[in-house]
């Protein structure tokens, strides 16, 4: 999302899962067939899709003075041209490795560690029984949409106090209490669609909640819980303002904030940040391409209403 | 350098380490109690430290915003309705207001448009194809808002006239004969602003695209055939049987795309800094609190943003409510 499509899901897709397994059986699931103008706008969206890509990615290896005085759809005939000194510059020229690092290192911890906290709560939520649980989960719900607009005023405060403003717990904190109730939210729509059954021999095996979340529960969601992971990865990676607001500029700054900042330095060349751009997004697309599976069915599984 | 990925690592193992001893700890502590009450307030030790996390950084901060909006630059001193005023009497402001409001019009509807027709369209492919299809559509979520401004940067850049092009579209109107655009200053019927949702366009409709694809899927194969039987042609099958069975999926991606364009910041930061008449509440909440150091006015934008929400919030939780009737 991008100023991620924001962290907001709610529900009402009907289960693609079932559908999934008729259209296995019957080989062609939708009996209609794209006729030769469907093709063409395809192929016409897919093309404006792609091409400022391309063009980003042509001109990423273009010289300051190519860049500058041609259009990248001209390289073919400045081929001599191409050079790798760009991302040799945005790496150490302008500590984009450096960068590199602290998105990591803000990524990773804001993506794992909200996972288990919102599991344990919405196991609560699916398996337990207690007054106020759903004025709780309610509450969840309508958080949701909730701009985090709201915590950058009073978390710099605090922050303030605490000496934590441009360190990496400051982030980390923030994006686990922002993406939290939307973790509790997928998970606990895909717990709903687990077979009961299951869960209730366990308890009548004597098994303790403890044991039916970590053995059964657990192992279970797996799916959804590799959806959300992909999901607040993306967000986080991506995101700017939680960085510029927590972070600031410094030896911290993430990938992100150091590509805004270098498009913003006065007649920088396109050559430079397009190569920034390239390096932002190696890792997120990687991971989107590898996990695109996981993404998709926790995107949709977790819409599903249980 | 490397320490920082260690220390990120290691983050990573105390973080989830610690969650499970805090757990494995309450779990023990609510052993120890009675049977009865154990079984009581187990629950509420399970979803403790996730509504911690919540009442930390949405609850206390959405109350503590609302108190700083009438509070002055440095929330010391009460000044009432003073930072509203001051905002809704700026010309500016309004601008940036109606800006605002503009994207919400334009971007959600047509997310939602372009996301059901790729969706619907590519549904007829053979399945290798549609999957191409759908990942080449789908990429630029993955990418940052600001790579995406970067990337849209070659599209819409200017060269004097005269000067070979660099830029996509002006590399077009120049072969046609006319003189080139500097199209991020063209505010004249609000072009440029449309210039910039086109830029959130292109990385939303992969999203509205996945949801919408599995609903178009979902529709049962019979009542196709059936509305084909009885001689439909595919346009009305289209509108009258396959559009009504997924409308609850339609709002839904209408609704998410529709909060995230209310909150959009890093198109417009990144791309125009707001001017030339392009400012949206995002930006303008950035620039309150990074440049103009007023904590007073950020929040009171934060408030009208949360004023703008709360409808969403009550649709929300009674289309919820009415899901889980059904279920």
């Amino acid at each position: 999302m991008s100023q991620q499509p924001s962290a907001t899901v709610a529900g009402a897709t009907p289960t693609p899962e079932t559908r999934q397994k008729k259209s296995a059986a019957r080989f062609d699931a939708n009996p209609a067939k794209a006729g030769w103008l469907t093709k063409l706008v395809l192929v016409l969206i897919c093309f404006l899709w792609m091409v400022p890509l391309f063009g980003t990615f042509v001109t990423s290896f273009r010289t300051v003075n190519a860049a500058d005085t041609s259009g990248w759809w001209t390289f073919l005939g400045s081929l001599d041209e191409l050079t790798l000194d760009n991302y040799r510059e945005a790496l150490q020229g302008s500590d984009m490795g450096v960068g590199l690092i602290n998105s990591f290192a803000i990524t990773l911890p804001a993506t794992f560690i909200p996972l288990l906290v919102a599991a344990f709560a919405a196991y609560a939520f699916t398996f337990m029984e207690f007054p106020g649980r759903d004025f709780l989960f309610l509450a969840i719900v309508s958080l949701l949409v909730v701009p985090n607009y709201v915590a950058f005023v009073p978390m710099l405060q605090i922050y303030d106090t605490l000496n934590l403003n441009g360190t990496f717990p400051a982030v980390w904190l923030a994006h686990i209490g922002f993406g939290m109730s939307l973790a509790i939210y997928i998970l606990r729509n895909y717990m709903a669609t687990l077979p009961m059954t299951v869960i209730e021999s366990a308890k009548v095996d004597g098994a303790s909640h403890f044991q039916t979340f970590w053995r059964l529960v657990l192992p279970m969601s797996v799916p959804a819980l590799a959806g959300f992971a992909i999901f607040q990865f993306l967000w986080v990676w991506n995101d700017l303002l939680v960085a510029l607001v927590f972070i600031g500029p410094g030896d911290n700054a993430p990938v992100t904030q150091q590509l805004s900042q270098l498009k913003g330095q006065f007649g920088q060349g396109a050559n430079l940040t397009t190569a920034g751009a390239f390096i932002t997004m190696l890792v997120p697309v990687a991971v989107f391409l590898a996990l695109q599976r996981f993404f998709v069915r926790g995107l949709t599984a977790g819409a599903v209403k249980g | 350098m490397w320490i920082k990925m260690f220390n990120a690592l290691l983050t990573v193992l105390y973080g989830v380490g610690a969650a499970l001893i805090i757990y494995w700890a309450l779990n023990k502590l609510a052993e120890l109690l009675p049977a009865k009450l154990e079984e009581r307030l187990k629950p509420y030790f399970y979803i403790l430290p996730a509504y911690l996390a919540i009442s930390v950084y949405l609850l206390y901060p959405a109350i503590q915003t609302v108190i700083n909006s009438f509070q002055d630059r440095t929330s010391e001193e009460w000044v009432g309705l003073q930072n509203y005023s001051d905002l809704l009497s700026s010309a500016a402001f309004r601008d940036t207001l109606f800006n605002t409001v503009l994207w919400m019009l334009v971007v959600p509807a047509a997310t939602v448009v372009l996301g059901l027709a790729v969706a619907t369209l590519a549904d007829r492919l053979k399945p290798s194809t549609e999957k191409l299809t759908k990942t080449i559509i789908f990429l630029p979520m993955a990418i940052s808002l600001v790579g995406a401004a970067v990337i849209w940067d070659l599209v819409y850049a200017v060269r004097p006239a005269g000067q070979p092009q660099t830029g996509l579209q002006n590399a077009i109107v120049t072969v046609l004969g006319f003189d080139p655009i500097t199209w991020l200053q063209e505010s004249t019927l609000h072009l440029n602003s449309f210039l910039l949702m086109l830029v959130l366009l292109w990385a939303q409709v992969g999203f509205a695209m996945v949801l919408l694809s599995a609903a178009v899927k979902g529709v049962p194969v019979d009542t196709l055939e059936a509305a084909r039987i009885d001689g439909a042609n595919e346009r009305k099958i289209f509108f009258q049987v396959v559009v009504p069975q997924i409308k609850g999926t339609i709002i839904t991606v209408f609704i998410t795309v529709l909060i995230s364009v209310m909150k959009i910041f890093d198109i417009v930061f990144v791309m125009t800094r707001g001017n030339y008449n392009t400012n949206v509440l995002g930006n303008e909440f950035f620039t309150q609190l990074n440049t103009n150091f007023n904590n007073g006015a950020a929040a009171a934008v934060v408030v009208l943003l949360m004023v703008a929400v709360i409808p969403v919030m009550f649709y929300q939780v009674k289309h919820f409510k009415a899901e889980e009737a059904n279920a």
